[in-house]
């Protein structure tokens, strides 16, 4: 190989290094030491301000119970619309279209798109109603009931956010060849024992990927919960945010930010240390 | 030469950027978090700014934003707001680092006749005046015509009590089946005034002083049974003129600006009242914004325009009539006022000149802390009304870390609290 192109490389990287140093790590470091900082020195304060407060453990418990309900459930019902999707022969392109939609609304418009089937005055009531099922509005998303609440704020991250997961695993459910599967047909193996044994562990890769960011994605959840809940289920990022803009104390928020950042990493080298692919099992 | 049209061009470009930034100099930008809605901006830009001489640009944005600009415009050492104007709270987190004092503006403005304690609320603790009074508004209730039946007998609605109210909502629970009262408890409710306002100085006569007295007790005791009758909603409610107009609530209290709405869009079917009287009279709270200059402003003499614009007896009565903010200056309300406005300007009356009524100031020397006093009251009406915990053992531990604030900031009691030696203290 020429020496003389070795630096195009680096040249093709450098804008986007360059931009991460500037956007995200100049940032990331200055969060991290102003969550460890009150006033000149270094201080754990800020972070037994985090703890001690009334909402903590609340919004922990709820961001966690929230992951934990939402990414299986999305994952479940993404590998049943992939494998649906694949299986058309005709119409492909728009039932893919049609079930990626929510990818294009933003999450606050999606949360105020739920908001207003949900609320007293909203769809879901007049419909109750209609059909003489209530007597009068329902509250769903009150803090007198918090399991509607959490109840409608999974439907409302369901039906946001299952696509993306969705376009992941299409993408790599077109990557496994044919073969295997032909093969094992004529072996009779039976459609479900050729998911199990030859799709599910093949399409590993992309499941991970799709995993990492459904996770760390659902650590941040945070439009969709305010817009339909307000405070009435405090999750971390809400909280994050009520103490840098309510609050106006910017190191208890930065230490919530950098806790959702610590628990976003472990999740995302669980996932690589489990969900782990020898090259030898690609196909 | 061997390229003139180039050279020509650049020429041409220079003088017009060179044009631009003198134009630049003369504009006074005039940010501001108040009257934000784009009705109530447009108003300012065509109404209230007119006959101003120069270009001034009105630009509005969210407090917490304008926290962070005013605070990163002084870090960058380059500011672009001539002046600003902002609530009393929202001004006082700026004092020394990012507002310069204008003591020569209130010389200048002297025959506006600003009452003293207005004046005095704008020196934000310090010995120097650091923001212009602009523009006040308060607290009012606003009922729907149809709760009115449910008055209890001998209620007068501009006169009446926590009891009576408790009562009120009461009647409603029990002959329309819905709790119909309503609060501003959602996120950016304005929930925590209630408290500093209304609540603790009608139960207790002192905000601060008397957190966790006998008295303090007995109001949270009163508030849980309100609550009780209150819509459950109220934790999502911002605005209360949105549930009025919806009819899902049929009584709330609320700042004028947030049910104004309801009113001018519904004059006949609301009454606008003063909020209840507890056992030490009947607490309100003011609201003041201001107009200052910040530290470095590209334009002063154009903000200092603005400022007694802004401040004539003229453009404060078009305020009201447009925008519904009432006068600081001397000056009497035109009786052509839009019916919305008549019910809020008829109950800013009746609270002014109540018999009992009660002053309560807005916390002064607080300074950046201003949003973790009003986290101690919120986070006292969580634990005591929305968790059921026990009100002896809450007011212990919230009274502890509103101590520790007071001690922190060393603030002296205001208003209604009986003025203090250094800090003030909880008893």
């Amino acid at each position: 190989m020429p020496a003389r192109t070795s630096w195009i490389p680096y040249a093709l990287i450098a804008p986007s290094v360059i931009f991460l140093g500037a956007l995200f790590l100049v940032p990331l470091v200055q969060t991290i030491w102003l969550s460890f900082s009150v006033g000149d020195g270094f201080s754990m304060e800020n972070y037994q301000r985090m703890a001690g407060d009334l909402n903590f453990s609340l919004a922990v418990r709820n961001t966690f119970l929230l992951t934990l309900v939402v990414v299986p459930l999305q994952v479940v019902l993404a590998l049943a619309m992939a494998t649906m999707v694949t299986k058309l022969d005709k119409g492909r392109d728009l039932v893919l279209w049609v079930l990626t939609i929510p990818l294009g609304i933003s999450d606050l418009a999606a949360g105020l798109a739920w908001l207003a089937l949900l609320q007293n005055t909203g769809y879901l009531n007049s419909a109750l109603y209609a059909l003489g099922l209530i007597q009068g509005p329902m509250g769903w998303l009150s803090q007198e009931t918090p399991w509607a609440l959490f109840f409608a704020i999974v439907l409302a991250e369901l039906w946001r956010a299952t696509a993306i997961v969705l376009v992941i695993l299409i993408a790599g459910l077109q990557l496994i060849p044919k073969e295997f599967s032909e093969a094992a047909e004529i072996f009779g193996a039976k459609p479900w024992t050729r998911f199990t044994k030859i799709t599910l562990p093949l399409l590993k890769p992309s499941l991970q990927s799709a995993l990492i960011l459904r996770t760390v994605l659902a650590f941040e959840v945070f439009a969709v919960v305010y817009a339909l809940g307000g405070r009435n289920f405090p999750v971390l990022a809400g909280e994050a945010y009520v103490w840098q803009n309510d609050n106006q104390n910017y190191g208890a928020a930065a230490a919530y930010a950098v806790l959702i950042m610590a628990i976003s990493l472990a999740a995302t080298a669980v996932y690589l240390r489990i969900l782990r692919t020898r090259p030898e099992q690609l196909p | 030469m061997t390229h003139p049209v180039p050279l020509r061009a650049i020429a041409a470009t220079a003088a017009l950027f060179g044009g631009l930034s003198v134009a630049q100099a003369q504009e006074t930008i005039f940010y501001s978090t108040q009257l934000r809605p784009i009705e109530e901006a447009t108003k300012v830009r065509e109404v209230l700014l007119k006959g101003l001489p120069g270009k001034t640009t009105y630009v509005v944005d969210e407090p917490p934003a304008f926290a962070v600009r005013m605070k990163a415009e002084t870090q960058a050492g380059k500011r672009t707001a001539s002046v600003v104007g902002a609530l009393h709270g929202e001004l006082q987190p700026h004092v020394s680092a990012d507002l310069q004092p204008v003591d020569d503006v209130a010389a200048k403005l002297k025959d506006r006749v600003i009452p003293a304690n207005l004046m005095e609320l704008g020196k934000l603790g310090t010995n120097q005046q650091q923001y212009i009074p602009w523009m006040q508004a308060t607290y009012v209730m606003v009922a729907n015509k149809q709760a009115l039946q449910y008055l209890p007998a001998g209620a007068d609605v501009n006169s009446l009590t926590y009891a009576q109210l408790q009562q009120w909502g009461k009647n409603i629970v029990d002959k329309t089946g819905q709790r119909r009262l309503g609060f501003p408890a959602g996120p950016t409710g304005l929930l925590p005034r209630f408290f500093q306002g209304y609540f603790y100085p009608s139960f207790t006569g002192g905000v601060v002083t008397t957190f966790k007295s006998a008295d303090a007790e007995a109001g949270w005791n009163t508030l849980k049974e309100l609550w009780a009758v209150s819509n459950p909603n109220s934790t999502n409610y911002n605005f209360m003129q949105e549930p009025l107009l919806a009819g899902e609530v049929w009584i709330a209290w609320d700042h004028i600006a947030r049910v104004k709405e309801a009113l001018t869009l519904q004059p006949d079917q609301f009454v606008a009242f003063p909020a209840p009287a507890g056992p030490k009279g009947r607490g309100y709270m003011p609201v003041i914004a201001g107009l200052a200059i910040p530290k470095d402003a590209p334009n002063r003499t154009g903000g200092v325009a603005v400022i007694e614009h802004m401040t004539k007896p003229e453009t404060q009565l078009a305020t009201a009539a447009e925008v519904g903010f009432f006068p600081v200056v001397k000056a009497d309300l035109p009786p052509n006022l839009a019916p919305g406005i008549k019910l809020l300007a008829g109950a800013v009356a009746a609270t002014q000149n109540a018999r009992d009524a009660l002053v309560s100031l807005l916390p002064v020397g607080l300074g950046a802390k201003g949003g973790e006093f009003n986290k101690v009251y919120t986070d006292t009406f969580q634990r005591i009304v929305l968790r059921n915990e026990p009100v002896r053992d809450v007011l212990e531990a919230q009274a502890k870390v509103l101590d520790a604030l007071m001690k922190d900031t060393g603030a002296p009691c205001w208003a209604p609290d009986k003025p203090s030696q250094g800090a003030c203290a909880v008893q």
